[in-house]
């Protein structure tokens, strides 16, 4: 055999190997991330869904927020405009995630059938604000 | 000012297709006066950008918060320092930034790039110039660095706190250093393409940019990577964020290039695949920034949305036609020289290297692009994350460190048995002593055991090319060792220079296997209470909170958590973690309250601790502490990495000597250089 040839093959393999490992990787690490709406329709037609862990992206409610810091968990409403649920998480949460009124979130974790979103990861960032802030100054000047 | 700044701008936008014009328009080729035309609109192009960013910095530095971007990145208290750098901390400034100093570059090529070439310089400064005009357009008509507000605030909004930090201050400049430098090689690439001129003398005068590139990339990647660390405070240093992995993209495929443009000079194998490679580089800076400015893939680390995204896409689309319909067009006289002869070769072991890289790159260029993908196609978004990325890249690494060890050893062609055997005896015996080594301290994580005995593998080589290398010269010289090893490396550069990049690589991976025992714990703790830890060295950390103290501090409001640290029972000092909270000249907050983590970093371990905050109206404090092993060895790899580098650009040391020519191929015009001036 041509050593080019059995370059191709030896290449062939790890190629192989390579398209193996992402779609299976896919598959088993793969999360849904969705919105509130979106995940509240699809655990309607299939509650089996409630199982399955994922991540969602929405704005926190403002004003819905309640921190325990002795016990560190803390309790937020997330909502995208339509549909709206509870969040409770139990760990330690970023500085970006404060009481202002437009944190947007990605929360990892679990839609349980008692309808409150359990999660085990959250990150959050403060929705661009500069434009709304820079007009209020701009008329105070 | 502003009107200066603009003007500026539109000034190298006509210079710039002034240039690239007269290259397209064909005739110019008669003419000489017009080539030095060519090169003078890059200077032009050069001095007008120059203008405008001193414009920028000007009225950065004059407050002058009727320009919306030196109001939205600064404020009256910002320390100088950052106002400097707030140039560059949002998009209208980078675009600025870049289109800046990629004209620097531009006209730093025409001017260093050695007379043997300047039948490519035109080509170059077209390119280049075509470059520079698309930022510019992109700021003229859409994202303005000069753009004015109808009122003047009172203050800025300052600068936002986690960008306040030296490392934050450099690890932009660097990392767009590494993009913008990648487009003087892809120029060079497409100059040759165009000029015919499709010998290895485009890959001369590209080979310094090439690697300056490269460095600039590895600095900038490694910056972020330490800022991620000591700023953001989740406790990593790489989290597979779609923003990381697009810095990440183009240096895979600038270090897979570095390696097949060998195999190109030795033995004209892989034209074609090496033109791939360098404009899959320029794309992959231009969608890097594109990434990164259009807040395309949802990550928390997205910037503003705005319609800049629109020109970036329509750029790199444009680009990517161009470049690869040339490539189409060229493609017949880019026939190979040679062909591969063995599988037990270097040639092969630096296909199999590329193969590794592109791989690699291509699985983290999938993983960061599959949300949109998935909705695409199936209506829902799918993400992937850290699992997904280790999953597959952790193999291909290994796969490459491996290679690390093999490719610098074995014979260019066809290595015979009896070679094999005398090269790689003793570094198979270290990574195996190694192996074992560590299996009876009683390590028995699976990946972590092979990165650390291939790491042992590739350092056995690594002393070996030197102990050979010094013993040759002492035989033959008769010099002491410490003279015989500055000769060694100073008369082959380039040879002795990429071992040690090699070591600082492997560096990185000893430190990147240390994740695989970090220890963490997140504790609530009264004033006198403690916690222990033990970390995988075999230390106990005693930490005792101490309490809280408040204070006002520069530009901010301060509270600051200590802990009183007893390492195996002896008193190590106190660590201290703080909540900020920046204010602006009027004492109102600005920003989200923001940490500074406390670290207490030793060869063996960093012990790690964020304050988190304290319960309400009560002494207990929660943090949340973490060990990482290991990780000093990250920066320490970085140092070596970025040395070894230097060496191989440093100019100076001799040629390789032309005889080598005959015993690789015929027919072959230009002569290896060692480590000439930039040729």
């Amino acid at each position: 055999m041509k050593p080019g040839t059995r370059f191709l093959l030896g290449a062939g393999v790890v190629i192989a190997g390579v398209a193996g490992l992402i779609i299976t990787g896919v598959k088993e690490t793969g999360v849904f991330f969705l919105t509130p709406t979106q995940l509240v329709e699809r655990t309607r037609s299939d509650p089996s869904f409630h199982d399955v862990g994922l991540k969602v992206g929405a704005k926190v409610v403002p004003g819905s927020v309640r921190r325990d810091q002795g016990t560190r968990t803390i309790a937020f409403s997330v909502s995208d405009g339509t549909s709206e649920f509870p969040v409770t998480y139990t760990g330690l949460v970023p500085d970006t995630f404060t009481d202002a009124s437009n944190i947007e979130v990605i929360v990892e974790g679990k839609y349980g059938r008692d309808g409150v979103f359990h999660a085990t990861e959250v990150l959050a960032k403060c929705g661009s604000r500069y434009e709304a802030e820079i007009k209020k100054s701009g008329k105070a000047a | 000012m502003t009107l200066l700044g603009q003007f500026s701008l539109w000034l190298a936008l006509f210079a710039a297709l002034w240039g690239a014009g007269v290259v397209f328009l064909g005739s110019w080729k008669a003419r000489p006066e017009l080539t030095e035309s060519i090169t003078r609109s890059t200077y032009g192009v050069a001095a007008a950008l120059a203008v405008a960013a001193i414009c920028l910095w000007k009225g950065l530095f004059a407050h002058d918060f009727n320009i919306e971007y030196v109001a939205q990145y600064t404020s009256r208290n910002l320390p100088m320092s950052y106002v400097f750098a707030a140039f560059w901390a949002g998009q209208k400034g980078s675009l600025l930034f870049w289109a800046t100093i990629l004209s620097l570059f531009g006209a730093t090529a025409q001017t260093v790039t050695s007379k043997r070439h300047e039948g490519l310089l035109p080509y170059v400064a077209a390119i280049t110039n075509l470059v520079v005009a698309f930022f510019v357009l992109t700021m003229l008509f859409s994202a303005n660095p000069f753009e004015r507000l109808p009122f003047t605030p009172e203050d800025g909004r300052g600068l936002n706190p986690q960008l306040q930090n030296p490392g934050m201050t450099i690890h932009p400049p660097m990392l767009y250093l590494g993009y913008i430098s990648i487009t003087i090689p892809f120029a060079f690439a497409v100059a040759s393409l165009l000029s015919r001129r499709l010998d290895t003398g485009w890959i001369h005068a590209m080979r310094k940019w090439t690697i300056l590139s490269w460095l600039f990339l590895s600095a900038g990647i490694t910056l972020g990577m330490w800022w991620a660390y000591v700023e953001l405070g989740w406790g990593g240093y790489w989290a597979w964020d779609p923003v990381e992995n697009a810095s990440l993209l183009p240096w895979l495929t600038m270090t897979a290039f570095l390696h097949s443009v060998m195999i190109q000079e030795k033995r004209g194998m892989l034209k074609r695949w090496n033109v791939g490679l360098v404009v899959a580089s320029f794309l992959l800076s231009i969608f890097g920034t594109f990434i990164t400015r259009s807040g395309v893939i949802a990550s928390v680390h997205s910037f503003t949305q705005s319609n800049v995204g629109y020109f970036f896409l329509g750029f790199l689309l444009l680009a990517a036609i161009l470049s690869f319909t040339l490539l189409y067009v060229r493609w017949p006289l880019l026939e190979p020289e040679a062909r591969l002869e063995s599988m037990a070769s270097r040639e092969a072991a630096f296909l199999f290297n590329n193969l590794a890289l592109v791989g690699i790159a291509f699985s983290v260029l999938w993983g960061t692009l599959f949300p949109i993908i998935s909705e695409a196609v199936r209506g829902t978004k799918i993400t992937v994350g850290p699992p997904f990325f280790n999953r597959v890249n952790i193999p291909l690494g290994l796969f490459l460190v491996a290679l690390t060890g093999i490719g610098p050893l074995i014979a260019w062609r066809k290595a015979s048995a009896q070679n094999l055997r005398r090269q790689f005896i003793a570094p198979v015996i270290t990574g195996v002593v190694v192996l074992a080594g560590l299996l009876a301290v009683g390590i028995w994580n699976g990946w972590a055991l092979i990165a650390w005995a291939l790491a042992g593998f590739v350092a056995g080589t690594v002393v070996q090319e030197f102990w050979r290398g010094v013993r040759a010269r002492r035989r033959m010289h008769g010099e002491s060792a410490l003279a015989a090893l500055t000769h060694l490396v100073s008369r082959n550069r380039r040879r002795y220079g990429g071992y040690i990049v090699h070591v600082g690589v492997i560096t990185y991976i000893i430190a990147f296997a240390g994740n695989a025992f970090k220890v963490t714990r997140e504790v609530t703790l009264a004033t006198g209470e403690s916690v222990e830890l033990r970390s995988p060295f075999g230390h106990t950390y005693r930490l005792t909170h101490m309490g809280v103290s408040q204070y006002p501090q520069l530009n901010r409001f301060v509270s600051a958590a200590s802990l009183d640290v007893r390492k195996d029972g002896r008193p190590d000092g106190r660590i201290t973690s703080e909540k900020r909270q920046h204010v602006d000249s009027f004492n109102r907050n600005t920003f989200e309250p923001s940490t500074e983590v406390a670290i207490r970093s030793t060869l063996q371990e960093d012990l790690y601790v964020v304050y988190a905050g304290s319960v309400n109206g009560t002494d207990r404090a929660t943090y949340a502490i973490t060990i990482n092993p290991l990780v000093m060895w990250v920066w320490i790899g970085a140092a070596i990495l970025i040395t070894g580098g230097l060496i191989t650009m440093w100019p100076g040391g001799m040629a390789v000597q032309s005889r080598r020519r005959s015993d690789i191929q015929a027919g072959y015009e230009a002569p290896l250089v060692g480590a000439g001036p930039v040729s």
